[in-house]
């Protein structure tokens, strides 16, 4: 059993959003990086709880960017996994990304690929659909729950209000969210392993970018706050009725 | 040539409003392109297609078997590109929502038709096809350009708002092969009752400032009273207090409603990303200092325990 897990590299929750470039580009200056947190706190520890009781042989790790994603490949070995690859490309376009990634798990015969409900930062929710539908097979998208017996796995996913359990054989992708695992904080044994384990680079496959980057923008900033006293909370439903007409 | 848009469908057949959002705003494509709009719907429905049509589809194409009573992304997919294929369609419209965020992609990749996920403003078609949609979770926007023929828009839900006008929709049964899905549905929960949080005009949401969760009957009852579904910040939901699905934030679900009133929550950056698209905001914090007065409209200094049930109180009144 072998799964591949999906690693993006993120700007921290608490970066600024800056452009540069005639607002074409995101102004990586003094920008820290991190995993992306649906890919590390969900994705990839639910993986290595699967490797720890024995459901699963291998997981690689794979992530498409520049050399300058290392540092972050490298944090997610500290947590687990036994090798990681990275696809020498760097897009901003899901199916091109997608290409890398399903050209990978079509070579490397895994039978589950994880990836995060969605980047913090291009918030595409594309890459795990588009993957599965390159290799034809099953997507379960934002899953919660994730249990395998042998071949079969059982995931549970949010719907609107609720949520579906279903079943489905292997192989299979999956977006994972909160629920299906819990953080974790790396050790040191698992920082110094990391430095030992496999980084293979390969070069991208040939796909075409669908989409491009015309520019960014950042919202406009509120217009200040509008202060109720603590002891006339009708006035404040009077505001929210007459003046916003919000209720 | 056409704009074909996916009408998704609850559990039960229903018609969800995210989908009303997306005729709306596929019929103003198509408006825009000089063309028609038609509509896709798998499955049984319940309900009236035809009274569609005054949101602006013409067409509706019924595609209805037992292998598409399910969710399976994979086999809907194929189903939704036989159609597309049929109808000519140039832009297919989707919501942004959990089916869309399933389907939308696959299509994009079986199709090899550029995806805007995400979308909250009609394309600009003045000069190649440029769609806006939010980036960052919300802390900034792109305009992202889609270089293929055919165009995928995921329009993020409480984003467009839905125009409802005359017209009946002509309902004709879509000829085309479904192959039996992977995907085996054993079993659904729904919260009976309660507005589902992404569906949400009004969210009321709560953080620690309420100290526990003997404490969450007052908010579940001003919530009740406006019609509103719950959400709590991060570490409430990380400390069992209240269920995952309502965790809002950026690491959590990400909601755009007319309406949101936070409470006891101080309004840290990645709970911020996660809101900041409502339209209205209002926040009850005892602190004055508390930083999501910066991001709020209107705001009461003051001590939840007191303000939530005469905030309740009122809207009882305001509603005789
Ligand atoms: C990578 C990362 C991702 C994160 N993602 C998210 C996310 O998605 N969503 C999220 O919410 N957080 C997220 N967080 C956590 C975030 O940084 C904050 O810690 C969290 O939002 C704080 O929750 P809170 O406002 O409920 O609690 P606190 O920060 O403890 O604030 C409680 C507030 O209640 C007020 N208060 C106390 N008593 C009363 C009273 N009686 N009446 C009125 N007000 C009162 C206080 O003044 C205070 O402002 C993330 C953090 C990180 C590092």
């Amino acid at each position: 059993m072998k799964i591949l897990v999906c690693i993006s590299k993120t700007p921290d929750t608490t970066a600024k959003i800056a452009f540069t470039d005639n607002n074409t580009k995101f102004d990586t200056n003094g920008v820290q990086w991190i995993i992306n947190p649906y890919d590390e706190w969900y994705a990839l520890v639910r993986a290595i709880e699967l490797k720890e009781k024995d459901a699963a042989t291998t997981i690689h790790l794979i992530t498409v960017g520049s050399a300058d994603a290392e540092p972050i490949i490298r944090k997610a070995l500290a947590l687990g996994g036994d090798e990681a690859i990275r696809v020498n490309a760097e897009s901003h376009d899901s199916f091109y990304v997608a290409s890398q990634i399903a050209e990978v798990a079509k070579q490397g015969g895994y039978d589950l690929v994880f990836t995060g409900k969605e980047t913090i930062d291009y918030n595409g929710s594309s890459i795990g659909g588009m993957i599965a539908e390159l290799l034809d097979i099953p997507y379960i998208s934002l899953a919660t729950k994730f249990e395998l017996a042998g071949t079969l796995a059982t995931i549970t996913r949010e719907i609107e209000g609720g949520e579906e359990t279903c079943e489905v054989t292997l192989p299979v992708v999956v977006s994972s969210q909160k629920g299906m695992a819990e953080q974790r904080i790396p050790n040191m044994r698992g920082i110094m392993a990391a430095r030992t384990k496999p980084l293979k680079v390969v070069e991208p496959a040939a796909a075409d970018a669908l989409t491009s980057v015309a520019g960014f923008g950042l919202p406009p900033a509120k217009a200040g706050v509008k202060l109720v006293p603590a002891d006339n909370v009708e006035e404040l439903v009077r505001l929210l009725h007459e003046e916003a007409k919000a209720i | 040539m056409s704009v074909l848009i996916f009408i998704d469908t609850a559990e039960d057949g229903h018609v969800k409003k995210a989908s009303l959002e997306a005729i709306s705003y596929g019929a103003k494509i198509a408006e825009q392109l000089d063309t028609v709009a038609e509509g896709v719907v798998l499955g049984k429905v319940t309900g009236d297609l035809p009274s569609l049509g005054k949101y602006g589809v013409k067409k509706i194409h019924h595609v209805n078997n037992d292998a598409l009573d399910h969710f399976d992304a994979q086999v809907d997919t194929k189903v939704i590109a036989q159609v597309a294929q049929q109808t000519g369609a140039k832009v297919i419209v989707f919501s942004n929502n959990v089916d869309g965020k399933a389907i939308a992609p696959r299509l994009s990749a079986r199709l090899k038709a550029g995806l805007v996920s995400g979308a909250v403003a009609l394309p600009d078609t003045s000069n190649g096809f440029t769609v806006k949609k939010n980036v960052f979770s919300g802390k900034a926007f792109a305009n992202i350009t889609v270089n293929t023929d055919i165009k995928i828009i995921a329009l993020n839900p409480n984003a467009y708002q839905v125009v409802a006008g005359e017209g009946t929709a002509e309902v004709v049964t879509a000829n085309v092969a479904t192959e039996p899905g992977r995907v085996k549905v054993t079993h659904v929960t729904k919260s009976s009752g309660e507005v589902p949080l992404t569906e949400a005009e009004i969210v009321v949401s709560a953080g620690r400032g309420l100290k526990g969760p003997e404490n969450w009957g007052m908010v579940e009852e001003l919530a009740k009273t406006l019609h509103a579904a719950t959400a709590c910040s991060r570490p409430v939901a990380d400390a069992h207090w209240r269920p995952h699905n309502e965790h809002v934030g950026q690491t959590g679900i990400a909601i755009a409603p007319n309406l949101y009133i936070a409470i006891g929550i101080s309004g840290a950056i990645q709970h911020l990303a996660g809101v900041n698209r409502s339209k209205v905001i209002v926040v009850i914090n005892k602190d004055p200092e508390a930083p999501f007065f910066k991001a709020a409209d209107y705001g009461i200094v003051g001590d939840a325990f007191e303000i939530i049930p005469k905030f309740t109180a009122a809207v009882k009144q305001l509603k005789g």
